[in-house]
């Protein structure tokens, strides 16, 4: 079957692929752009370990048609770090000890991202209502609480 | 292998469904692209929809109609479905519910479906459109029962009347995971009173069978009487009735039958553990 053409703005540059026409966009994001942040993990919605932004919006890579992203906007963990400038959730991350095996950490940035997008002062329980989608099977998710929390605070802790 | 179709109105994507039974709707993509990813769906077309009329919500009168592509997160953007903010936000994490569509949670299987739950003790009918025709309003009861079946044509839509008072509408997903899990059972019910007595109450029961159900039962144990220890001791008599709940990795049949009673005591006595 004829693949189809798909352009995007990938965190910040626009791009364009070839997808099959049922491609995830996790699978378009991985093989076709060479965007490794976003992890295969249950494919089944349960992990969160593929959470990308669409428009703004968190979605599962896994479960998102590529073909449907044609035209959007997609960012991914890549694109937080500002060149060598991290990005304060990420500096909390390191901080507090937030990433053991590192397996769910692009997931947990880009679900943490999306919050403080949209609430820049969470309280703990909406930490823990935005992560809930995203599993950690290392720290016992307290230390990506407390990093969340611990990036609202800091100054440019919103930066797109 | 799976080609994609989009389809720019409701009508066309009907039209494709009914002629070809190896296309399939695509909503949000988390049941569809699950089945994709699991290799279970490697044959036929998927139907995109990107007709306004699918994500649109209606809310202004006492009928509320919501399209079925509406999804999990825009029920939670609008203040006046603050009742059914507890089923919406039971489904998912925040990226989940960015997708997951109303549309969508009819088809969930067993544990699944929460929020079919509330909108079977809302009374919901649901907006079935067949081949390039009109629109027909069914049962959401009617329909589930007839869902395994297939067939039964495009959900362009989902209808029901607005809750008189939103203290009489109760939902509550029991699951052994916080704060997100996998449901051991979902109960949804709607309590109208007239003169302090319970009207047309309607419950109803998700994973205590292979769709969600009424609790008809309850209902009768409940219809006319005053919401007091009686007539919660006899509606969990009657709580069993038509239950055929699953063994699966979350609970046993025989375990989601021992506490059905009680969750349902505490759903009906307002009770918010």
């Amino acid at each position: 079957m004829a693949k189809l053409p798909v352009q995007l703005r990938l965190n910040g540059a626009d791009r364009a692929t070839f997808v099959d026409p049922a491609e995830p966009l996790l699978t378009t994001l991985r093989r076709g752009l060479g965007d490794f942040a976003p992890k295969y993990g249950c494919g089944q919605g349960t992990c969160g370990v593929c959470t990308v932004l669409v428009d703004g919006e968190p979605q599962l890579a896994c479960l998102t048609l590529a073909v449907a992203c044609d035209g959007r906007h997609v960012e991914t963990a890549s694109g937080l770090a500002d060149g060598p400038d991290m990005h304060p959730l990420q500096t909390a991350f390191m901080a507090h000890f937030a990433a053991q095996c590192g397996f769910c950490t692009p997931g947990m940035l880009t679900a943490a991202r999306a919050l403080l997008a949209h609430n820049p002062h969470p309280t703990r329980e909406e930490v823990v209502e935005a992560i809930s989608g995203n599993i950690c099977r290392c720290t016992g998710y307290e230390p990506i609480i407390l990093a969340i929390l611990a990036a609202a605070a800091a100054p440019g802790a919103r930066r797109a | 292998m799976l080609d994609v179709r989009t389809c720019g109105s409701l009508a066309e994507a009907a039209g494709l469904l009914s002629a070809d039974r190896q296309a399939h709707l695509i909503g949000g993509g988390t049941l569809v692209m699950r089945a994709v990813n699991e290799g279970r769906l490697t044959e036929g077309t998927l139907v995109r929809v990107t007709d306004p009329a699918f994500r649109q919500m209606n809310l202004g009168g006492p009928r509320i109609e919501l399209g079925a592509g509406v999804t999990m997160a825009m029920v939670l953007a609008r203040g006046e479905l603050a009742f059914l903010h507890p089923a919406a936000r039971s489904i998912g994490g925040p990226a989940v519910r960015t997708m997951a569509s109303l549309g969508g949670n009819l088809f969930a299987g067993p544990p699944y479906g929460d929020f079919t739950v509330a909108l079977l003790a809302l009374d919901a009918q649901v907006v079935l459109q067949a081949g390039y025709g009109g629109g027909r309003a069914v049962a959401l009861e009617d329909f589930l029962a007839a869902r395994a079946r297939g067939g039964q044509g495009l959900v362009a839509a989902i209808q029901f009347a607005r809750p008189q008072s939103p203290g009489d509408f109760r939902f509550r997903k029991i699951s052994r995971v916080r704060p997100k899990g996998i449901a051991v059972m979902t109960l949804a019910a709607h309590l109208p009173r007239a003169g302090g007595r319970i009207a047309q109450a309607r419950i109803a029961y998700g994973a205590m069978a292979p769709t969600p159900i009424r609790a008809r039962g309850v209902e009768r144990a409940l219809e006319g009487k005053p919401l007091d220890a009686v007539s919660l001791q006899a509606a969990a008599q009657a709580a069993l009735e038509g239950c055929r709940p699953a063994t699966d990795a979350i609970a046993s049949e025989w375990y989601r039958r021992e506490v059905l009673p009680v969750h349902l005591a505490r759903l009906l006595a307002g009770d918010g553990r």
